[in-house]
């Protein structure tokens, strides 16, 4: 007999396996309320907003962003890199928890895996926007052409991202799919309507639970699970890449991959609790969503906050232990120079605001979680402003710096992923179950008392 | 419909009938009865007697086709296709095409994951009918093929009753 320890059910003890049906899909059988379509009214909105500026971007040319010489990434890179980063958090808790038998997973994956897939989506937008000739991505890709055939330069990072975000972003497609197909079979069977018993019906395939499929499934989860380990970590370090393989100082340093993808799943474990608590709140899955799911989400950001804080203090020892001039100039620029603001930001965001977590009363309140999770995401995002602009404004000859002062279109930019990337999401909960119900189904005896008669079995 | 009987299926309301049930149909040497629950019951895979999947294999095959295609292909390109001297690196700068390589092997082991699922379990497939709406829900059902050797219709009926099925239902 393993020792058992105590534990705290994962989902209301109450709840049955219909229920889990009927809690589930219920926000997708009836008329959305008005407040979701006021925050899609503006989720559009900003969308075509975004469409607009990259017309005006067309016709006008580059020159529209507030890009110039020395700093020629600016927000369309710092939003490139937020983006991929609040993905990562998804992976991590779809597949790397999945690894460690991390049962608490089974509630909030769903949703974590949509936001990879939409922000992956809302990422891969802006180097696409910022390049010069924007109709000529498509050279990004090996293809045979006329042109000699003239192949694209593999030693080039730019194009280890091309390859790393496509496939994140088609293998967390896959792993996500794979998930719904049982879910879908689901609404299958319980739609009455016949449009909506045929719609989800053909996204199930015809899946049946049978035993001898599910021993495939099982295996094929896992499989993948494996494959996006490796894979989520490595997207990150090859964004890293794009900076650290540079020559400039604050970009070429050795600690930018572990520190990027601890910076991501910081990030990125924010964005989902900035998520579910909403969406647990609107759609009544409190009783799915609980307090164990949140804190254990809380646990993680605090834990990924101080690798985080670790990397700031470990960045500055190597700069000052290298006895570089330029090295040292930079770090020293970044605390006390013109953008000391976004750099005080960042620290106070990301390394000293997250420290409330370790009381368990803060990180069991919905409303202290909520507001550190804003801005823990804040932070994050000038972490990349941080790390892109101040490198890049003062370099090495003083003849050759400059500021970087953002325009309404980069901000514009800006504004449009958040609408681009909230359009899909709440699309995603008005037709999408948002909680993996045949998941959920088998981690419901966690921290239950089973029959005593009957062996523990699943 | 025919009238020939097909077999037969009990429904039980949770996963430790069914199990029971299972049991006693691998005890009579039951070769084609399969289970359907609304989530995978471990365990019940050996107990119906069934092979560990082969699907890790194809992940296998495949991976290593993509990580050989994409190697293939920046050897290719970069040193015999049109080789070019870019900032005096070797044409071919094998530790630059690691990550690469990396992300087509996962692209490919992860895509041939999902096609060997779907091809092993013969999905899409619209065409049979589903035993019960409420499998996808909350019934776990046990259906025993009347091509068994040892199939005596009240026999397996005996069976599912005795294991605690809330109905049992001839298949035909």
């Amino acid at each position: 007999m393993e020792a058992t320890f105590e534990q705290e059910p994962l989902l209301n003890p109450k709840k049955t396996l219909t229920d889990v049906n009927i809690d589930v899909c219920k926000p997708m059988e009836r008329l959305p309320s008005r407040s979701w379509f006021v925050c899609f009214a503006i989720a559009a909105s900003l969308t075509v907003f975004g469409l607009c500026l990259f017309v005006h971007q067309l016709r006008t040319g580059m020159g529209v962003w507030g890009l110039n010489n020395p700093v020629g990434w600016g927000i369309d890179i710092t939003n490139f890199v937020f983006w991929i980063g609040i993905g990562h958090a998804g992976t991590l808790i779809s597949a790397i928890l999945f690894l460690f038998r991390q049962k608490w997973r089974t509630s909030i994956n769903r949703s974590a895996e949509a936001m990879t897939i939409f922000a992956v989506m809302t990422a891969g937008l802006f180097p696409i926007i910022h390049l010069g000739r924007n109709w000529l991505f498509f050279w990004l890709l090996p293809f045979p052409n006329t042109r000699g055939s003239l192949w694209v330069n593999f030693r080039s990072p730019l194009l280890w991202d091309v390859f790393a975000v496509s496939t994140y972003f088609t293998i967390s497609l896959v792993f996500w799919y794979l998930g719904l197909i049982p879910d879908f079979a689901s609404i299958r069977d319980k739609a009455k309507h016949k449009v909506r018993k045929l719609v989800y019906g053909v996204l199930a395939l015809g899946w049946q639970g049978k035993q001898s499929h599910w021993n495939h499934y099982e295996i094929a989860y896992l499989i993948l699970a494996g494959l996006s380990t490796p894979l989520v970590l490595s997207v990150h370090s090859i964004v890293s890449f794009d900076f650290a393989t540079s020559v400039l100082p604050g970009w070429h340093t050795t600690i930018f991959p572990p520190y990027f993808v601890a910076g991501a799943i910081f990030s990125g474990f924010a964005m989902v609790v900035t998520l579910l608590v909403i969406v647990r709140k609107v759609f009544q899955l409190e009783d799915y969503i609980t307090m164990v799911h949140l804190e254990n989400m809380n646990k993680i950001i605090l834990a990924t906050g101080l690798m985080v804080g670790y990397a700031y203090g470990s960045e500055f020892f190597t700069a000052w232990y290298s006895g570089n001039i330029y090295e040292m100039f930079t770090f020293k620029n970044r605390a006390l120079g013109p953008y000391a603001w976004a750099y005080w930001t960042m620290i106070t965001s990301n390394v000293i605001v997250p420290q409330l977590f370790w009381f368990r009363r803060f990180r069991r309140s919905i409303p202290v979680m909520f507001v550190i999770s804003l801005i823990v995401n804040i932070g994050m995002w000038f972490e990349r402003f941080t790390i892109i602009v101040t490198s890049l404004h003062r370099d090495f000859l003083p003849s050759s710096w400059d500021m970087y002062i953002p325009r309404w279109v980069d901000w514009g930019y800006t504004l449009f992923s958040f609408g681009f990337f909230f359009t899909f999401f709440l699309l995603f909960c008005r037709f999408f179950p948002t909680i993996a119900m045949s998941e959920v189904k088998s981690t419901m005896h966690v921290g239950r008392k089973t029959p005593e008669t009957e062996e523990f079995v699943f | 419909m025919s009238n020939k009987l097909l077999g037969i299926v009990g429904f039980f309301k949770d996963p430790y009938h069914l199990l029971r049930a299972a049991k006693e149909a691998r005890a009579r040497q039951f070769k084609f009865c399969d289970a359907y629950t609304p989530f995978p019951i471990h365990g019940l895979d050996t107990i119906l007697g069934q092979k560990r999947s082969v699907v890790p294999w194809v992940t296998l095959v495949m991976g290593l086709a993509g990580c050989f295609g994409g190697f293939g292909l920046e050897i290719f390109t970069s040193a015999i296709s049109w080789p070019i001297n870019v900032g005096g690196k070797p044409f071919n700068s094998f530790p630059a095409f690691v990550p690469i390589g990396f992300e087509c092997t996962i692209l490919l082991g992860g895509l041939a994951t999902l096609a060997a699922l779907l091809m092993f379990c013969r999905l899409p497939n619209f065409k049979s009918s589903i035993l019960n709406e409420s499998i996808t829900d909350n019934t776990f059902a046990l259906y025993v093929s009347a091509k068994e050797e040892s199939f005596r219709e009240d026999d397996v009926k005996n069976l599912m009753e005795k294991c605690g099925a809330i109905e049992t239902r001839m298949v035909g």
